[in-house]
């Protein structure tokens, strides 16, 4: 019992992180039809800036703030300036071929500007244990699960509390309409952008110190949160949170009730279930036909 | 089809095709083996082409069909089976495999149906590192023997290539057939506009499956042929990075443009060899121009081509409209 106990907090802290990112991923595929391929490795390189500031002689809480501004220029502004706006209009296929070269393009750079080794990452939350309901837990698990969550909740209170958010969910949900009752459509895309970067930026700084930052860590994080983001429901910000809380726990209940040969493969095999009886996702709505 | 005179294409396709007769006899072993390599991946990205640029579905699952053509092919030439035999075996397998993964496609669409086949590319890698008891693991296998072809060897690079060569010869004529052939104008009709396919009489059904199951079996032709080039196969080049290398290639080059998958497969594969003397830079450099391409160009570079074609054409229109108008002004 134990044993599962403490799965499932672990499950649950790794799926917060999935979830921060599967959120950014949805936020960017309602307000532009952009599926970013490169997502994991957005959630990557944040923590490479940081590094590279500390290395610099940036204090630990500079570094993170110097990252996390550099992440919204980098990949919020100029992503969104430089690659979506010019391709927007070609449909959704060569975009998403865009994104794929430029994680190449990412994970390359790293390697060769930076490193080629794993490198440790400092932890924001104290390492160590606490004793939960007679369990020892890791602070980081819920050090992580903490910030993650108070981010979805701010993230979700925005966009459901406050004219902006509504602005938002008008802008992602009928342009058309949301432009002609006011509302700067323009201005409410580059703002998703801002955010998925935002939450990339967060994702990385948490899940870093775990992990360790590799060039190629993004690979399997991007691909959890695809997951995570089409089975809770792909155009539905509370769906890829569900998700990405799912994926978490199955991945490690799995790690240690399936055989670690073929761990991998249950989110897998749980992904091609959902969209084959449900293809809108486990909370998501159906989307129009076109015809 | 296009402003150039037919003899004109005629000439310069048999020049072409004598120019990579003829130029590679004086290259070294590592020239040989990457253009035997371009060949090899110029009949996956065919297949592909046909899935996703003919037929309009997205596959992000290509490079599992490579590795399972592969797979057969080491399999089978190691104990003792011809080559031509486990490429037979290769196909009927990769085409069995294609269907079935054709039936998401009946519900599923557009990017649900790239991340099913994203999925499954993923899954089939998992296949080939933990079944080790058939595909040796993450060990992999070695010592693939290349064919003999009427008694003559083909162990050297030179004949190993005209080999991989002759492959892409064939497949180039079998789907040049088949595009031409009522099936893929089936196919089109498919991309274009499913519902309209299937009012006018199309088996929408049986067409999705087997624009899958086709290209999936080229996949395997491409594998069976990799296997005995690189003499050893583990599952690495198998993952999930080749599948989307594939469909880099189909778009680059010009999805549904019958070209397209040669220039792809070229650019993805000789561009990083050319960019080499860059040092670490090569691949950094291939990113910015792919994406700098498809800014310019989501149809590849053949959909530059084809503007560019498309627009003499208007102006020569034009050109003729104002001749005859200066003379029907004159007339009157």
């Amino acid at each position: 019992m134990s044993n599962l106990f403490d799965l499932l907090v672990a499950g649950l802290a790794t799926g917060a992180i999935y979830a921060l990112v599967a959120v950014g991923f949805t936020l960017l595929w309602q307000t532009s039809q952009t599926i970013n391929f490169a997502q994991g490795e957005f959630v990557m390189l944040p923590a490479f800036l940081m590094l590279a500031a500390m290395h610099a002689g940036a204090p630990f809480w500079l570094a993170i703030i110097l990252g996390i501004l550099l992440s919204m220029i980098l990949l919020g502004l100029a992503f969104k300036m430089l690659l979506v706006d010019p391709m927007m209009r070609h449909g959704v296929l060569p975009l998403a071929i865009a994104t794929m070269a430029l994680a190449i393009g990412i994970k390359e750079a790293v390697k060769q500007f930076f490193s080629a080794e794993a490198s440790p990452f400092p932890s924001i939350v104290p390492t160590g244990d606490i004793a939960i309901l007679g369990h020892a837990v890791s602070l980081q698990s819920i050090g992580v699960l903490v910030v993650a969550i108070l981010a979805v909740l701010g993230l979700t209170t925005l966009l459901n509390r406050t004219s902006l958010g509504h602005q938002m969910q008008a802008a992602a949900q009928n342009p058309t309409v949301a432009r002609i009752i006011g509302v700067p459509v323009e201005r409410m895309i580059l703002l998703t952008f801002l955010i998925n970067a935002f939450l990339v930026a967060l994702a990385s700084l948490l899940i870093t110190p775990i992990y360790l930052a590799k060039f190629s860590s993004g690979e399997v994080l991007g691909q959890a949160a695809f997951i995570a983001a089409i089975v809770g429901g792909f155009n539905q910000v509370r769906g890829a949170i569900a998700g990405g809380l799912l994926i978490g726990v199955l991945d490690n209940l799995a790690a240690s009730y399936v055989s670690t040969q073929y761990r991998a493969a249950v989110p897998l095999i749980f992904l091609i279930v959902v969209i084959l009886f449900r293809p809108q996702g486990l909370l998501g709505r159906a989307e129009e036909r076109t015809v | 089809m296009s402003g150039f005179a037919k003899p004109l294409k005629i000439a310069l396709g048999l020049i072409v095709i004598a120019g990579l007769i003829v130029v590679p006899m004086n290259f070294n072993r590592y020239g040989l083996f990457i253009l035997s390599q371009w060949a090899v991946m110029t009949i996956a990205a065919m297949g592909l082409n046909l899935t996703l640029g003919y037929a309009g579905q997205v596959s992000l699952a290509q490079g599992a069909f490579v590795g399972i053509g592969a797979y057969a092919a080491a399999i089978m030439t190691t104990h003792g089976w011809p080559l031509p035999a486990a490429i037979l075996v290769a196909i009927a397998l990769s085409f069995a495999v294609g269907w079935v993964l054709g039936y998401p496609a009946l519900r599923v669409q557009h990017h649900y149906l790239a991340f099913v086949t994203l999925a499954f590319s993923t899954l089939a890698f998992l296949v080939f590192r933990n079944e080790s008891w058939l595909t040796g693991g993450i060990y992999g296998i070695s010592n693939i023997p290349r064919p003999h072809f009427f008694g003559i060897a083909t162990n050297k690079p030179l004949p190993f290539y005209y080999v991989c060569l002759g492959s892409l010869a064939i497949v180039s004529l079998a789907v040049w057939w088949l595009i031409r052939s009522p099936w893929g104008r089936a196919f089109m009709a498919l991309r274009e506009n499913p519902l309209r396919a299937q009012s006018l009489g199309i088996d929408t059904r049986r067409y999705t499956l087997m624009a899958f199951a086709i290209g999936s079996a080229l996949g395997g032709v491409a594998g069976a042929l990799y296997a005995p080039l690189t003499q050893y196969i583990d599952p690495v080049p198998f993952n999930l990075s080749l599948s989307l290398d594939l469909l880099m290639m189909v778009i680059v080059g010009g999805a549904g443009f019958y070209f397209g998958p040669f220039l792809g497969a070229m650019i993805a594969v000789l561009l990083p060899e050319w960019l080499r003397f860059t040092e670490g830079y090569y691949l950094m450099l291939y990113a910015v121009a792919v994406m700098l391409l498809l800014i310019w160009s989501p149809t590849g570079i053949l959909g530059i081509l084809d503007r560019y074609m498309a627009a003499r054409r208007t102006k020569a229109a034009s050109a003729l409209r104002a001749v005859a108008k200066s003379r029907l002004e004159t007339v009157q």
